[in-house]
């Protein structure tokens, strides 16, 4: 039963309520008589508190609290897609259209739209026994992406009657379940989730597939897993926002939900129109066809800041059920932690290191697990990507969110002031950036990219290592004392850097590269690189050969190079030989 | 409604508790009278039960358990607004002290805003020149756009400030108008901002909001609120271009600090509260433009960053919050340049959609990176110099590091009152790389080379 509850004490976004009450935790709540939605967080004999999602100002004790009866769920249905949401799954469009530019409280808009009709081809007959997670119906949802509609996975039964395919509303029942004890479920176009719980899957595959994005630092020396968490950690203005950006433009997972939790309203605005300006390269559909948007800009009220992560990743899960490999962006998880701190602050509880709660780390945990490529309810193979962006106050990795997100994610692009403000971008730092992913996903580069890709990535990590060690005795007595092939060494390792993992995303031609032309690129660099070991080791002083020009041509082969005439890389290979033989003769 | 209540039940720091209290509002206004008919502000903060915690703006001193008589107004707080509110002056709490009157109110808002939809939100492409070298080639200003600059003690961020008014808004025509907000800042600070809108002929398009350094520190946390209440007002629904200017951000943080230990919060780093980010960003993000409206808000909030530190959590969360940062250095400041821009860590996010063909010039965008990509290897070369001199740098390095003197000279300084066109700049930028040799332009595209280089 559900009783009547009063507002005892307001503190912030905490709302007390005095005295026994029917409430259980996590039940979602709705506060005041401006009906604010909430959630119960914490029970105790004589004192119920609760989180408020909205803006509490003129809150106050006396206005009810009513229970709802249900944890807090998100709506999963058709009409997802191309759609921006807050932290609690309201649509922004909607609530614009109520109450204009400017967010007002206590607003009751439906999730999916009501009224549109789908095209639905209905896939069960009577008679079919179903268990949770199998598809009964399917419909166009974008011109991408067909959605599948699925049984939830608390259920299963027969089917005792369905409706013929055609068109229907998300809420229109097309089925009805009799399940194991007899009781009647209608099975319309959507169902319900709560955020907290993972959705069940039949099993946990190896990941073994990259994830493709493009971006030459990522794919070939950093890879991160379909199904694999990888972290992005740097300061302001280090280029999170733009790596997490190209990374759901370009990436090759079937669905994209991007989560703004906490970050700048105009990024969300950016990404809205810049989503749905590019163009897909593979289906000529814009990307916003694939793309979820979670927009809780930083100062819309920061419980729901806290819960935008929860519903970006049932969303991501509920895509995955259907057999879709999806990538989450979650820009920052930094925000989600002190969204976290804040509430634990207001709850009195006793803090950890710098203020945050000691339950930080097993929230982190449990929210990166939900990561993985696995074998779905309905038996197809489907993955969720989570890349976390990670804001370290101060820029200083050590501090605790930055650590146990390092605990939990297998791929660390460590993002770096000084390569920022030469503006090198990606700037992800090789030295202290690291994937765990490579060794499982080896077999797959040699079998679709080359059988040289490995062995070239190798060779490309050790080159820079060596560099960042040379390069600390040049710091000390200057590059012109150091023997030829280290300079080569140096001179080589600039090619790579500024040739190769710099990559400009506002390019037509290197905002986005085939692993094909990044293997290409690496061979050709490599060739360069042993030719003119050879030659030093005939004695030939390395400033000759950087006068024929090639390590700056090299260096620019990534614009001249269009993507869709990589025989002009192999004509760079033929070129370097030719100009280089002079010398190899000379000095034999 | 209005309900009085008699004596206080706890005085702590600026904090009082009313017990007995009926029907509080979360947030809610209210005077307290004491006996010598002086009367004080007080905003609610907590409620528990019949218990109320209020904040006191002007300060708890004098308040006694029994000498005060409390009014609840029943309202949060509001700011009263018309267009009238052009060429005046407020107090911290909004309460005009020039002596003209109180100002008729077509409006009322409560101050503390609300979230704008990012569905609502236009991304600012605008470009504003600003006449200045260092800001419109490398960190450009963009209409809507929140840049503010990063200071220390000493340095002249409020000449740069002063400067960027008077170049970039009054080129403008009539839509433009500035709110200036001026928190725990000296007064001669607020009188220079004054004159120098009074010498540019600007100030009955200024509306000032004064909190000055011996005012009320906890009036300080309504003031930027007060500011930008009225700067949307104007902005939204009276179709203005404003510019907003918040200095300094550091007193506003520190009065928040000692507003939350006095609550007994648990602190998060070097004291601040934990919400400290939260709070910033309600402000900040009243910067933008909504699609349905005609004006829009810009800010440029001033910081004096402690101890010239970066790192420093107020720096640090505001760089989180804003659309990058303009970061002047002590360095450049003691050799005598002005604007004492530091380039390399100074930033405009939105700069990338504003400039280039159609915006400003083709060569935009490649030729910033260049600068950056070269004054950044100065700086690589300047370490080397101090370990082994500058006699023994190679021939490049010495280039290098004798474009990074001209670059500091011809190009970051200029004077107080110099206007430079955006060719002008970019022409500057040009002249400057060619003298570097060609193969070390690795971030510009061969055809603008052709175009621009050494002409």
């Amino acid at each position: 039963m559900v009783g009547e509850n009063i507002i005892y004490g307001i503190n912030g976004p905490v709302v007390t309520i005095k005295g026994r009450t029917s409430l259980s935790m996590m039940e979602m709540v709705y506060v005041g008589s401006s009906r604010l939605v909430g959630e119960v967080i914490g029970i105790e004999a004589e004192k119920t508190t609760v989180q408020v999602y909205e803006d509490t100002v003129g809150l106050r004790p006396g206005e009810p609290v009513v229970g709802s009866g249900s944890q807090l769920c998100v709506t999963l249905g058709p009409g997802i897609l191309s759609n921006i949401f807050d932290g609690i799954e309201r649509p922004l469009p909607k609530l614009e259209e109520k109450t204009g530019a400017f967010i007002g409280k206590g607003i009751n808009v439906p999730v999916l739209d009501e009224e549109k009709l789908w095209d639905v081809e209905v896939l069960v007959k009577v008679g079919d026994e179903l268990s949770g997670g199998e598809i009964y119906a399917e419909t166009q949802e974008t011109a991408l992406i067909k959605h599948k509609i699925m049984l939830s996975p608390l259920l299963s039964g027969k089917i005792v009657s369905v409706k013929q395919s055609g068109s229907y509303k998300v809420n229109d029942e097309i089925a009805t379940l009799e399940d194991k004890k007899g009781r009647l479920h209608s099975l319309t176009l959507c169902q319900k989730w709560p955020i907290r719980i993972p959705r069940p899957v039949s099993k946990r595959l190896p990941m073994a597939k990259p994830l493709v994005t493009g971006q030459r630092i990522v794919d070939t020396l950093f890879p991160v897993a379909k199904g694999g968490a990888a972290a992005i950690p740097g300061g302001f203005g280090t280029g999170k926002t733009m790596t997490q950006h190209q990374l759901a433009k370009w990436c090759d997972a079937d669905i994209i939900v991007y989560v703004g939790c906490g970050e700048r309203g105009n990024e969300m605005t950016q990404a809205l129109t810049e989503f749905s300006e590019l163009i897909d390269p593979k289906s000529q559909r814009p990307l916003t066809d694939r793309t979820v948007l979670i927009a809780n800009t930083s100062n819309m009220p920061v419980a729901a800041r806290e819960a935008s992560i929860y519903t970006g990743i049932t969303l991501a899960e509920y895509y995955r059920d259907m057999g879709y490999h999806t990538a989450i962006m979650a820009d920052s998880t930094s925000r989600w932690a002190e969204a976290l701190r804040e509430i634990s602050g207001r709850l009195e509880e006793m803090p950890a290191d710098e203020g945050f709660p000691a339950y930080l780390p097993s929230r982190l945990s449990e929210f990166y697990e939900r990561a993985g490529y696995m074998n779905v309810l309905s038996g197809a193979e489907g993955s969720v990507t989570i890349i976390g962006a990670v804001s370290p106050q101060g820029s200083d990795f050590s501090e605790p969110v930055t650590q146990n997100t390092k605990r939990f994610t297998r791929c660390f692009w460590a993002l770096d002031k000084a390569l920022a403000y030469a503006r090198h971008y990606p700037a992800i730092n090789w030295n202290n950036s690291y994937s765990e992913y490579v060794k499982g996903l080896e077999a797959w580069y040699h079998d679709n990219v080359h059988a040289d890709f490995i062995r070239y990535r190798e060779e490309i990590c050790s080159i820079l290592f060596e560099e960042s060690s040379l390069m600390e005795i040049v710091k000390l007595i200057g590059a012109d004392v150091l023997p030829d092939d280290q300079k080569l060494t140096i001179e080589i390792a600039r090619v790579i850097r500024v040739g190769f993992l710099q990559q400009n995303a506002f390019h037509k031609e290197d905002t986005y590269v085939s692993l094909e032309k990044q293997f290409k690129m690496m061979k050709a660099i490599l060739h360069l690189y042993h030719k003119c070991q050879k030659i030093v080791s005939l004695q030939v002083p390395v400033s000759k050969i950087i006068s024929t020009g090639l390590f700056d041509k090299a260096v620019k082969i990534k614009y001249d190079v269009p993507n869709d005439k990589l025989e002009l890389l192999d004509s760079f290979v033929e070129e370097t030989d030719s100009v280089l033989s002079s010398y190899l003769r000379k000095g034999g | 409604m209005v309900v009085e209540h008699r004596g206080l039940s706890e005085i702590n720091g600026s904090l009082v508790v009313l017990e007995g209290i009926k029907n509080p509002m979360n947030e809610e206004m209210v005077s307290l009278e004491l006996e010598d008919g002086t009367v004080r502000t007080g905003r609610i903060v907590a409620i528990e039960g019949d218990k109320a915690v209020v904040q006191v703006f002007e300060g708890t001193r004098g308040l006694s358990m029994v000498n005060t008589r409390t009014i609840l107004k029943g309202k949060p707080m509001e700011m009263k607004l018309s267009e009238e509110i052009l060429g005046r002056v407020f107090d911290g709490l909004g309460r005009p002290i020039d002596d003209l009157g109180e100002v008729f109110p077509k409006e009322r808002k409560n101050v503390n805003g609300e979230p704008i939809n990012p569905v609502s939100r236009e991304y600012p492409k605008n470009f504003i020149q600003t006449g200045i070298s260092s800001i419109d080639c490398l960190t450009t200003l963009i209409r809507g756009q929140k840049l503010p600059i990063f200071s220390g003690s000493g340095m002249k961020h409020n000449e740069l400030a002063v400067q960027i008014v008077r170049q970039a808004s009054i080129a403008d025509d009539d839509d433009f108008a500035i709110v200036f907000a001026a928190m725990g800042v000296k007064n001669d600070v607020a009188e220079y901002f004054r004159s120098s809108f009074e010498d540019a002929n600007v100030m009955s398009r200024v509306v000032m909001f004064l909190n000055l350094s011996n005012d009320p520190i906890i009036e300080r946390i309504i003031t930027p609120r007060c500011a930008l209440t009225a700067a949307e007002y104007l902005a939204y629904t009276l179709g203005k271009h404003i510019l907003v200017i918040l200095t300094d951000m550091t007193s506003y943080c520190e009065a928040l600090r000692e507003f939350s230990s006095s609550k007994g919060e648990i602190p998060g780093r070097k004291g601040y509260p934990g919400y400290l980010y939260s709070d910033l960003a309600t402000l900040y993000e009243r910067a933008g433009i909504l699609k349905n409206a005609k004006g829009s808000v810009t800010q440029i909030p001033i910081l004096t960053m402690p101890n010239d530190d970066i790192t420093h959590p107020i720096p640090d969360l505001t760089g989180y919050i804003t659309e990058g940062q303009v970061v002047l250095d002590r360095g450049l400041d003691t050799k005598g340049i002005y604007p004492p821009i530091n380039v390399l860590p100074s930033l405009s996010r939105l700069m990338k959609d504003g400039i280039g063909a159609g915006y400003t010039r083709e060569d935009h965008s490649a030729l910033a990176n260049q600068l950056f990509a070269c004054y950044a290897k100065v700086q690589d070369a300047k370490a080397l110099a101090s370990v082994i001199g500058e006699d023994e740098l190679s021939g490049d390095d010495k280039l290098i590091m004798a474009f990074g003197k001209e670059f500091e000279k011809y190009f970051v300084n200029q004077g107080e009152t110099e206007n430079r066109s955006i060719e002008e700049t970019l022409d500057i930028g040009w002249k400057l790389l060619s003298m570097l040799p060609e193969s070390q332009l690795d971030r510009i595209d061969g055809k603008l080379i052709e175009k621009y280089y050494k002409k």
